[in-house]
């Protein structure tokens, strides 16, 4: 072990060691080893949350209720929703998040180690709690994943441990989890950065990781809190959801929307940062705008805290609530034109490299735009009040988590494969894997647009025969979401079995990590942290990123037989 | 921090950085800062509850129910907040180099700490509504019961740091595990300070 103090670089940069596979099943405390761990077994999840979309995409083909039951059907839309969020999107984030900032700024690990490690073995135990629901009596939570009183409080078959108590636990859990990765996240970003790497140097995705996490520790307690008397509620007898004893469901919205309206934002902010570090490197043009778009993410952190009664304008708040949360949620369509600008700026007369994360940061950048303006309807009360409870609401959602969040998480995998493997991903299958999901989201979640414009519910398992064209359409588009895994799948297994050897930086990028060897050696720089010296972002400048940049790369070739 | 990083090596080396994990730099206590900044919020949300709750109330006690007494809770009150002051003067004996005064300090906070929460015990079974009566009688339980574990945790940190203290050489290199501690404990006061006004002042 050596102490973090920066030396000049070493002429030759530490030589990487294969990882023995076992240690992906142990308590590791290793940030690369907890980040793979985190990316594999959220995408399990993501394969149970998406199978439950086929069945009820099954079930909406044809406008009886035919296939399930309805209660089945009510199980079916709340565990998809709930692992969705809490078992795939949050867990393959904080997977990136472990994977890249360290490697970014130049850290050797995670400031808390072993609080990293604990963090994400509560993982596997909130999932399985979850999933647990499936076979305790009266079956899963069934309340829809914002689990609202007095549904949620419902318990007629009065075992203390069932569903829906099961799922606060998971939540509850989960929770906990996320605010110990986001001390974690912080610290390190904070206080563990490269000599030279002051804020403004920093990339843009840490920028992001660093408000996405300020969101899991400002909102994520009351959700907490939200919770603790929502369990209280449904086991003890307690009465602070229930109008009877004096209590007011509506607070429950409050403390549910608090944090949950800003965790979109946890999960779009690392997408935008994401696409602030492709951008840049297959346009070979440097970020446009970059300060602008690191503040960007920060004021969005604190308008996100301000807007969540936008999910509330039918739930009998008064009218100055409704005005002024209207006006904050279309406030924040400010900071994300920036951003959008931003990106466009970049790519404006780029040699744009149409590899398969840049055509996925596209279609995510595409998709996102048009939930963007859906969003600002949906901001709208008038608009709000006619679409609320529709298909409209949950189309504009997919367009923002699968048009604009997964593309973007798949361009992340396909574009720091590379980097943590060793090892290039085939360009054939991930472009087919691009075009189908693109294609495929888009079939699917173009028609819940005009369904709720005409008034189609959601959270109907059968529906009026009017609705039936736009919904096989939908539930093709589904399917060829889920057929889209299949090449995806395909290429991660084949791809770290056999794939064409990477070498440390195929993609030509600027960055720290594309300093190190592929995959990087345990502790990173170790005792060689190189000093930043310019801006991030260089492409075309010519300028280096680091000192003694030429003789890091010199190693680097060196190390891969190619000098 | 806006342009040299703390480990820019023009920088001047921080002690408190350079923990006792063979040279990786510790930064516990800035962790600890922003845990009890996001934990706050949790608070934040029930004294929000609570307040909610009570504006729109019709009814706020249920029948039969006069309301609290608050004389002994004020006493207990002022033993809590004075143990922030008894802490601070246990850190000023460590920092002095005397670990006898600071000992004999922290056993009498954690004392302190302590006769709080028999108080908090006593006052609670000689209450004539229980969690379940209302909205007043769960966020009543609900806060003080929340609190009062989190008295219940600063106390054992202090044992487990009193533990410590016995270790030779354990305090050389400065402790940031007793500094925690004790920003815990002054936390857990103000909170007190805040939630007494909420239950007892406010009527």
């Amino acid at each position: 072990m050596t102490v973090l103090t920066p030396t000049s670089p070493s002429p030759s940069p530490p030589k990487s060691s294969p990882p023995t596979w076992l240690r992906y099943f142990s308590f590791c405390t290793d940030a690369k080893v907890i980040g793979i761990q985190y990316v594999v077994l959220s995408f399990v999840f993501f394969l149970i949350g998406g199978f439950l979309a086929m069945v009820m995409r099954g079930e909406l083909l044809t406008p009886a209720a035919d296939l399930v039951d309805r209660t089945v059907y009510n199980g079916l839309y709340t565990m998809h929703g709930t692992i969705m969020l809490f078992l795939f999107t949050f867990p393959v984030l904080n997977g990136f998040n472990n994977l890249l900032i360290p490697v970014m700024i130049g850290a050797p690990d995670m400031a808390f180690p072993r609080l990293n490690a604990l963090a994400f073995w509560m993982f596997p135990v909130f999932g399985l709690v979850l999933i647990a629901s499936f076979f305790v009596p009266g079956g899963p939570a069934s309340a829809g994943w914002w689990s609202y009183p007095p549904i949620s409080v419902q318990n007629p078959l009065g075992h203390l441990i069932n569903g829906e108590s099961l799922w606060i636990l998971a939540v509850a859990l989960s929770g906990i989890s996320s605010i110990l990765g986001a001390l974690n996240f912080v610290t390190t970003i904070l206080r563990m950065r490269a000599p030279g790497m002051g804020l403004f140097r920093m990339p843009i995705f840490c920028w992001t990781a660093l408000a996405a996490q300020t969101i899991q520790l400002i909102g994520l307690p009351a959700l907490t809190g939200g919770a603790v008397m929502l369990l209280l509620d449904l086991t003890v007898g307690t009465t602070f959801y229930d109008p009877t004893g004096g209590g007011d469901p509506v607070l429950y919205q409050h403390f549910f929307w608090f944090y949950s309206h800003p965790a979109v934002y946890v999960i779009i902010l690392p997408v935008f940062g994401i696409f602030s570090e492709l951008f840049p490197v297959y346009a070979r043009k440097p970020l446009f705008g970059y300060p602008f778009v690191a503040i960007a993410s920060f004021v969005i952190v604190g308008l996100g805290l301000i807007v969540w009664v936008h999910h509330m304008f039918p739930s009998g708040v008064s009218q100055w609530m409704r005005d002024l949360f209207m006006v904050t949620t279309m406030l924040i369509a400010v900071p994300t034109g920036v951003k959008v600008f931003a990106w466009l700026g970049t790519l404006w007369g780029g040699k744009l490299k149409l590899t398969t994360p840049m055509l996925f940061a596209l279609g995510g950048l595409i998709n996102f735009v048009f939930a963007g303006i859906t969003g600002i309807m949906l901001a709208t009360v008038p608009i709000d009040i006619h679409v609320n409870n529709t298909y409209f609401v949950v189309g504009h959602f997919h367009y923002v988590i699968y048009g604009a969040a997964v593309m973007g998480i798949f361009a992340a995998i396909y574009h720091w494969f590379p980097k943590f493997t060793g090892r290039m991903p085939y360009e054939g299958l991930g472009k087919l894997h691009c075009l189908l999901t693109f294609v495929g989201a888009n079939l699917n979640f173009l028609p819940m647009h005009p369904l709720g414009l005409m008034g189609m519910p959601r959270r109907v398992s059968s529906y009026d025969p009017e609705f039936a064209f736009w919904n096989v359409l939908a539930s093709l588009g589904a399917f060829l979401l889920g057929v889209s895994i299949i090449p995806f799948l395909l290429n991660m297994v084949s791809s770290v079995v056999r794939g064409e050897p990477a070498g440390a930086n195929p993609w030509r990028a600027i960055g720290l990590e594309w300093l190190l060897p592929s995959p990087p050696p345990i502790e990173n720089f170790e005792d060689h942290v190189p000093t930043v010296i310019s801006a991030p972002y260089g492409y075309g400048t010519g300028k280096p990123l680091v000192e003694h940049q030429g003789e890091i790369e010199l190693a680097l070739a060196l190390l891969e037989g190619r000098a | 921090m806006s342009t040299s990083s703390p480990l820019d090596p023009s920088a001047a080396p921080d002690p408190a950085a350079h923990g006792e994990h063979g040279g990786h730099p510790n930064f516990t206590l800035t962790g600890f800062v922003i845990f009890l900044l996001s934990e706050s919020v949790i608070f934040l949300a029930f004294f929000s509850g609570y307040t909610a709750l009570k504006l729109s109330a019709t009814a706020w006690l249920p029948s039969g129910v006069e309301g609290l007494e608050w004389q002994t809770p004020l006493i207990n009150s002022v033993v809590l907040v004075s143990s922030s002051g008894t802490i601070a003067l246990a850190e000023w004996f460590k920092h002095r180099g005397s670990l006898w005064g600071f000992r004999a300090f922290w056993l009498l906070t954690m004392a302190m700490g302590a006769y709080f929460l028999l108080g908090q015990a006593q006052e609670w079974r000689s209450l004539s509504f229980g969690f379940t009566d209302g909205t007043f009688g769960g966020t009543f339980y609900l806060l003080t019961g929340f609190h009062g574990l989190h008295v219940a945790t600063g106390i054992l940190l202090m044992a487990l740091m009193l533990l410590k203290s016995f270790l030779p050489g354990n305090y050389d290199g400065g402790e940031q595990g007793v500094v925690a501690t004790s920003l815990f404990w002054h936390f857990v006061d103000v909170i007190w300070i805040l939630l007494f006004l909420l239950l007892y002042v406010w009527r």
